[in-house]
């Protein structure tokens, strides 16, 4: 099967970047360094091409109904142009994929031009959720099964290769985005989203991201990223510093910090519980109930390394005698601080925040310390 | 993109590099091996006195995004080692044939830099 790709491969190609496999998509992961791109995000800003996401859009009488039962938040909750930051859980209560739902503003359809679909919302909530790379087919039959089982009126449509999504993220994102919305992106509240005319183009912006920065993220129509792309006049960013930032942050990578077969981890262990509503009807809300009642063995924990090293995917955590604590499940050297950092599920009993540990770098135990992310003062 | 591929060196198709100054050969990585990698963050080296074998591992070298081995061109004794490089890493980046050199060895079988690709060959692999 060939990789997707996104509208701007072109251009990223032309600008010299280099590109990696990500979810079936092929992505640029660097066009200068990691270094320069993450300092950029973290003193002025940084542009990212993150057309890998995919975007799902629920409308009809029963929109509401359907999100709220294969979301393990309350999308009650949501007011038109209001975000909110969900787990899409199984029965078990397994993270099958973490989200961003989005309540679209009324009055305006989210079309793109390559949108076919025919939908009269009719006054009823319409919705958009943003599936990680790679997860929109499956989220789509998901929500299109469920549907059907429930016998629920809602219109399931996936939009992902209707529409690029560029990030903006920096210090520096609100001055360049007012610039090119001529001030309009100033009224945007953080984790709000409305629609607005980016350098011309209609886009879904919403004051959200992944880095720990201030910044937007621009839905645009997939023809016309090019013209939002070239509208913001700072660093562009790969995927490298997008996973480098999201470290510091402790921000969880689907896929990696959890993933239904691999690793699979209810949002509790994974230090998301806060997304959980107990008090909604979801798929997986029972046994959820159960771990919320009981606690976790292993929690989505930070490690500093004290010693020359760089914590990995995979790398084991034991104690002073040796004795398994835990495993890493991402880590890097961090541009920022200059310190190795990993995150991981360690032992919620024997190694709590403030325990001394040893992750074990090619079998050599290095000393590091337990932290509660994120890393950086944010 | 082109990258600096010195010809007064030898080279392994894993991207190492050599120099020989009399009796000992230093060993590095390219131009095209530090650019791949990006920021590399980390250097793990082995200690003088120790033996390398050719074509075995001798150390890791890691990147903010990966993790490598280093390959010895040949088998030796190592000599020295860049201490320099474990306070700042960087130098693998911005002097990969100069103060970026990993380990200096003591070769014991001068026949298995036959072996090793001449520049324009090194060159005709990465292009």
């Amino acid at each position: 099967m060939g990789l997707r790709k996104p509208p701007l491969h072109e251009t990223h190609a032309e600008r010299d970047a280099s590109f990696t496999e990500f979810g079936g998509w092929e992505m640029p992961v660097e066009f200068d360094s990691i270094r320069t791109e993450h300092a950029a995000v973290r003193e002025s800003a940084g542009l990212f091409d993150v057309s890998h996401m995919g975007e799902i859009r629920v409308s009809g009488p029963d929109a509401a109904e359907l999100m709220g039962r294969l979301t393990t938040n309350d999308v009650a909750e949501l007011d038109p142009g209001d975000t909110q930051y969900a787990c899409i859980t199984d029965e078990d209560g397994i993270i099958l994929d973490d989200t961003v739902v989005f309540r679209l503003p009324d009055g305006e359809e989210p079309r793109s031009s390559k949108d076919g679909s025919a939908v009269d919302s009719g006054g009823d909530p319409q919705y958009l959720f943003v599936p990680n790379a790679g997860h929109d087919a499956e989220m789509y039959t998901r929500w299109i099964e469920y549907r059907d089982e429930w016998d629920l009126d809602a219109t399931v449509h996936n939009a992902t290769e209707e529409w690029a999504m560029l990030a903006l993220q920096g210090p520096d994102a609100p001055d360049l985005a007012a610039e090119a919305t001529d001030g309009a992106s100033r009224d945007i509240a953080r984790f709000d989203a409305t629609f607005l005319d980016v350098a011309g183009v209609r886009s879904f912006t919403s004051r959200t991201g992944y880095t720990g920065e201030d910044g937007f993220e621009f839905l645009v129509p997939w023809d016309e990223a090019e013209t939002v792309w070239s509208a913001f006049d700072c660093q562009p960013c790969g995927l490298g510093a997008r996973d480098t930032l999201r470290l510091e942050m402790g921000f969880l990578l689907s896929g990696q910090d959890f993933h239904p077969e691999d690793e699979p981890r209810t949002p509790y262990e994974a230090g998301i519980g806060w997304t959980v509503d107990l008090d909604t009807e979801f798929v997986g809300r029972d046994a959820l109930e159960r771990v919320d009642s009981e606690g976790v063995d292993e929690r989505f924990r930070g490690v500093v390394l004290q010693q020359r090293g760089v914590p990995r995917h995979g790398y084991e955590v034991v104690d002073a005698d040796g004795e398994h604590l835990g495993h890493l499940t991402s880590g890097t050297m961090s541009p920022t601080l200059g310190e190795p950092i990993g995150l991981g599920y360690l032992s919620t009993e024997q190694a709590p925040p403030g325990t001394r540990v040893r992750v074990l770098v090619r079998g050599e135990p290095k000393q590091a310390n337990v932290v509660t992310p994120p890393f950086i003062d944010k | 993109m082109s990258f600096d591929v010195p010809a007064d060196r030898r080279y392994l198709e894993s991207h190492e590099w050599t120099t020989t100054d009399g009796d000992s050969v230093r060993i590095g990585i390219t131009d095209f091996a530090q650019d791949e990698l990006g920021d590399v963050v980390f250097v793990e080296l082995p200690a003088e006195g120790d033996e390398v074998t050719k074509e075995g591992e001798f150390g890791v070298v890691e990147s903010i995004k990966a993790v490598s081995d280093l390959v010895s061109p040949v088998s030796g004794t190592v000599l020295a080692v860049n201490e320099e490089l474990f306070d700042a890493p960087e130098l693998v980046n911005e002097d990969p044939y100069g103060e970026g050199w990993m380990i200096e060895i003591e070769p014991s079988d001068e026949s298995e830099f036959d072996d090793l690709l001449s520049a324009d060959e090194y060159r005709d692999q990465i292009e």
